[in-house]
């Protein structure tokens, strides 16, 4: 810790809780960052010249008469091109070995963009995953999450996204990320060559858990420059925002805030929105895309980290093992990307609307026979036809391993089309069907 | 609002996130604005609880660096808008801030725009003659704004009765000219311009009568318009998980709902949905005017990243702005999106103030809070004996879901109207989910209602409508016997039971938003296939066994949406129209 001249030293803490601690202070602004006994802290909370701070790394072994400095500014970070490439901690302090960042020292956390400033979302993301593509289509300046259970191999998924979506710099925002979990992101990047465009801010689970609050910032702080000052386009993937919200819940625990649902502090809505709605479409062509990670108990969605998150985001995909096909497949009824409809159709070809909503229907159908079968009914020709075609669809275009270009997916899709059903059962309309129904051009 | 003429000031003394708590040098009131200095900007605050010397104040911006000591300076009056031409196609902030006048990317902490244009010049027309009675409210003169005659009135805070001694000749004026010159009865005489203020968390009463609404709004929608219409002047909302496309539904409603003014308050929500109204309200034609939808629509929006308490004051403004518009005799239709967030907003500063909690950590005048904002909508008769409408819909965001939490009972007390949307329906594509059985509109027990659909749609139309909601019941109840008993094990009637509810379902029900035609239904329209799918209903068709229903109705529901597809009255839709006659022909009991 580098302390300046003429600041001043607190030698009396009054007050600790296990993540914060409270002295008397003057002059102190809302929001400021110090050090308490050379551990990293936040004003949270001024009464007179009673003063709150949250202690990040956890109060253990903080004494009363502990040394406490305060900076006189927010959280900042620098910001340089020379970012890229580089692992930082939750701090924004380097992780890997190498020289600290020059380059200018930005607030995090800051302001918003305009509304009037920003511009529709308009830019189809490939990712060759179909279940993506077809049914969930992403776009530049979007946000969504994966809502998953632990066991589910969502950041393998992301990180395939991450590599296929050519973005010109991907920024990872580990919280809580388990050690394993943190070099497999690190080798998969390495083995695509693609370090360079990397910039990793991450707390693993053997970092203190409030730190965590910091990673959303700093992550995205360095997005705002490289998407608004740069005109890149910035992928922001966060895993796991279940965990940041817990580290939510224990601060706003420490502090005797009321809860609300399931122990979640009463803002859990503003705080994750603030992280998510830096999501942006610059006009200038600069944007950033955010692809997040909402771990779920149980499947249970009704959470409220996931309910909030959903109200929220735009969109959520889901993964799930179908066990007709022994792959894990993007789960085409409870996923859904909002912003597909700006895409679909216009930057990919004409049927496609109609296509993804026959075949996500279709494959309804056939769930439907499914339960008939489990209850022990007979089965019509017309159920076995679609629990055919749902198994064909599984694998051809729903499983997490495909990798075609959109085109082709829809060629699939009217390729089960005609092998299962008939015009009628598909119901897409008429001039469509008359120009892409395979047989025809058999 | 106080006696005292001189300025209250204070100092910052504590800050628990946007909670600040000043010590007053002299008199201040319940919900009075106050601006606190930070360094080179002011902070606008309102004041929300006050103990002894000690006024706690929301500040609407973010108080990151504030320090105790901070001077404050009270106003003397409620958060107000400012009321005049200028306010239709705008986009506001929560405060009534003119977005497009701010020129950074960011928003910049502190930075309050002007809402109207000072330097705009308006064709005038006088209304009111020299030596008429008038009170707040009454017509002075109008301008033409976009295709709304935009009235002039006495604003609404002179309480008493005038004379009008003057209006300027017809002419090009500013807001800020003088239009017009009234006396009180006392000889004091007021100068009047185009400008006004008033304060958001007050309703403005300035008509004579608030009836029951009776009239019907038009949305469009089949699964309004077709099952449970809303009228003008009347109140509905939209709960529904995640997903379910709610907000599908009221960018649906502002598109094509019969309103002079559509004003849309995103409240909490995202900031690309609102930045999709930008993009696209400007491109739309009305389909009744021809002209643009931005011509009509105003926008007031707080995004979810936006200062929370100014989130509170959002759905104010945008309820005082549509009062403005109904004093002058307009139709017009308010959008909340979503008053969840509202709640959520109140919860977040009752919690600070360390209030104790109601039901899920709400505040306990929650309940009230809402009926309150609620009862703001209405059809009234002014007093000139024109009417004007406020229709107001909230969409409502329970949590996980669940309809059994207080934001949505507390709005189901409130509103007449519910459009459920249904979890199950969104996940098998049936759009709008709006789930047919659970949603209701109370005015179709209004006789008044029932009357006017009878002379303006059609003799039997109310009729029709519980005819088609029985089906759907009807067919969902086969639908239970089938699933316990299999397909077998019932009689043929209960498919085709089933199946007639599938028709309904799928021609009535299900709409495409996003297709160019199908997206809206003239009220013509939508009778001709109500009657269609009655008459199917009412057919008797042979059948050997039950495996010859479902594709029967498969191939009949296909070439129905053919025709919703299609242009209305084109050869096209007509073709298709054959197609359904030839194949009901061929079943067709002799």
């Amino acid at each position: 810790m580098e302390t300046q001249a003429f600041q001043k030293i607190y030698t009396k803490i009054t007050n600790i809780t296990k993540a914060t601690c409270s002295l008397n202070a003057t002059g102190v602004g809302n929001e400021e960052m110090a050090f308490v006994h050379g551990r990293k802290a936040q004003v949270v909370k001024i009464q007179g010249e009673d003063v709150t701070l949250q202690v990040f790394a956890g109060t253990e072994g903080i004494p009363t008469n502990a040394e406490v400095v305060f900076t006189g500014k927010p959280p900042t970070l620098k910001v340089s091109d020379e970012l890229a490439g580089r692992f930082f901690d939750a701090y924004g302090d380097p992780m890997d070995g190498g020289p600290a960042i020059e380059g200018e020292e930005r607030e995090t956390g800051g302001p918003s963009v305009n509304p009037v400033r920003r511009m529709q979302p308009s830019d189809y993301i490939a990712t060759g995953i179909a279940g993506i593509d077809l049914n969930n289509s992403l776009v530049t300046g979007q946000k969504i999450p994966f809502f998953a259970d632990p066991d589910q191999p969502f950041n393998q998924v992301m990180a395939t996204v991450a590599l296929r979506a050519e973005a010109d710099k991907i920024i990872l925002g580990g919280m809580g990320l388990t050690n394993d979990d943190y070099l497999y992101f690190k080798n998969v990047f390495d083995n695509a060559g693609a370090l360079d465009r990397i910039i990793s801010f991450v707390n693993t689970t053997d970092n203190p858990p409030v730190e965590r609050l910091l990673v959303p910032d700093m992550a995205l702080a360095a997005a705002e420059y490289f998407a608004h000052d740069k005109g890149q386009k910035v992928l922001v993937l966060l895993t796991d925002m279940t965990l940041y919200s817990d580290a939510l819940s224990i601060v706003s625990n420490r502090m005797d805030q009321i809860p609300s649902k399931d122990s979640m502090p009463g803002s859990l809505y503003s705080d994750l929105a603030k992280i998510y709605e830096k999501a942006v479409q610059f006009p200038e062509g600069g944007s950033i895309t955010i692809i997040a990670v909402t771990t779920l108990s149980g499947g249970d969605i009704t959470h409220a980290v996931p309910d909030n998150t959903g109200y929220i985001t735009e969109g959520q995909l889901f993964l799930r093992k179908d066990s007709d096909i022994g792959k894990v497949i993007v789960d085409p009824f409870r996923s859904l990307s909002r912003l597909k409809q700006l895409v679909i159709g216009k930057q990919t070809r004409e049927d496609h609307p109609q296509v993804m909503n026959a075949a996500i229907r279709l494959f309804a159908d056939a769930a439907n026979a499914k339960t008939k079968l489990e209850n022990g009914f007979d089965l019509s020709d017309y159920d076995e036809r679609a629990m055919d075609f749902a198994k064909s669809y599984s694998d051809a275009l729903l499983a997490i391993d495909v990798n075609i270009d959109t085109t082709q997916m829809l060629e699939t899709a009217w390729g089960l089309f005609d092998k299962h059903f008939t015009k009628a059962e598909v119901a897409i309309r008429q001039s469509l069907t008359e120009k892409y129904w395979p047989e025809g051009k058999k | 609002m106080k006696a005292n003429d001189k300025k209250t000031n204070g100092v910052v003394t504590g800050i628990i996130a946007n909670l600040v708590v000043v010590k007053v040098d002299g008199p201040v009131a319940q919900n009075e604005i106050c601006y606190i200095k930070l360094d080179k900007s002011n902070l606008m605050a309102e004041v929300i609880k006050i103990t002894g010397d000690k006024t706690f104040v929301q500040v609407f911006e973010s108080t990151r660096g504030l320090k105790p000591g901070a001077e404050v300076e009270f106003q003397g009056h409620m958060l107000e808008v400012t009321l005049g031409p200028g306010i239709v196609s705008k986009n506001y902030d929560g405060l009534q801030n003119d977005l497009d006048k701010m020129d950074s990317t960011f928003l910049v902490r502190g930075e309050y725009t002007f809402p109207l244009d000072k330097e705009r010049e308006w064709d005038f027309e006088p209304i009111a003659k020299a030596g008429e009675k008038v009170t707040a409210g009454a017509w002075l003169g109008a301008v033409m704004e976009n295709r709304i005659k935009h009235k002039i009135m006495v604003p609404f805070k002179m309480a008493d009765q005038y004379t009008v001694k003057s209006v300027v000749k017809a002419g090009k004026y500013k807001i800020e000219d003088t239009i017009a010159v009234i006396e009180d009865k006392n000889g004091k005489t007021f100068d009047i311009n185009m400008i006004q203020k008033w304060p958001v968390k007050q309703a403005i009463t300035a008509f004579k009568e608030k009836p029951r609404p009776f009239k019907v709004m038009e949305t469009g929608i089949r699964a309004i318009d077709s099952l449970n219409p809303i009228t003008e002047g009347g109140t509905g909302f939209i709960p529904g998980p995640f997903g379910c496309g709610k907000t599908v539904l009221q960018h649906a409603l502002a598109k094509q709902a019969d309103a002079d003014l559509i004003i849309v308050t995103a409240c909490g929500e995202r900031a690309n949905e609102v930045v999709e109204i930008f993009t696209e309200f400007p491109e739309l034609v009305d389909p009744r005017t021809g002209d643009k939808l931005y011509d009509r629509t105003t926008i007031v929006c707080n995004t979810s990243n936006m200062p929370v308490a100014a989130r509170e004051a959002s759905v104010y403004t945008g309820m005082t702005l549509a009062e403005y518009y109904r004093a002058q005799g307009l139709k017009v239709l308010l959008l909340a999106d979503s008053t969840s967030r509202w709640a959520q907003a109140l919860r977040e500063m009752s919690n600070r103030l360390e209030e104790l909690p109601g039901q899920d950590a709400f505040p306990m005048d929650l309940s009230a809070t809402i009926a309150n904002f609620y009862s703001r909508a209405g059809f009234v008769y002014l007093n000139n004996g024109e009417t004007g409408a406020i229709t107001f819909i909230g969409t409502v965001s329970p949590a996980g879901g669940n309809l059994k939490e207080p934001v949505t009972e507390s709005t189901a007390k409130a509103a007449r109207c519910f459009y459920a949307l249904n979890q199950e329906r969104a996940d098998s594509k049936r759009y709008p989910a709006i789930d047919p059985l659970d949603s209701y509109s109370k005015y179709l027990e209004y006789p008044e209602a029932q009357d006017y659909l009878k002379a303006n749609v059609g003799e039997n139309w109310v009729e029709k409508i519980m005819e088609a909601k029985n089906l759907l019941l009807r067919g969902k109840e086969a639908k239970e016997q089938i699933n316990i008993l299999g397909d077998d094990g019932v009689p043929i009637d209960y498919h085709i039971r089933f199946w007639h509810s599938e028709l309904v379902d799928f021609v009535i029900l299900q709409q495409d938003a996003f297709d160019e035609i199908d997206s809206s239904s003239s009220m013509e329209r939508q009778t001709i296939m109500m009657d269609k799918v009655l008459n199917v209903c009412h057919t008797e068709f042979d059948f050997e066994s039950f495996e010859e229903v479902t594709p029967f109705f498969k191939e009949v529901i296909n070439s129905f949406r053919q025709m919703n597809y299609s242009e209305f009255k084109s050869d096209k839709y007509y073709s298709f129209e054959k197609e359904v006659e030839a194949k009901l022909s061929e079943r067709r009991t002799a």
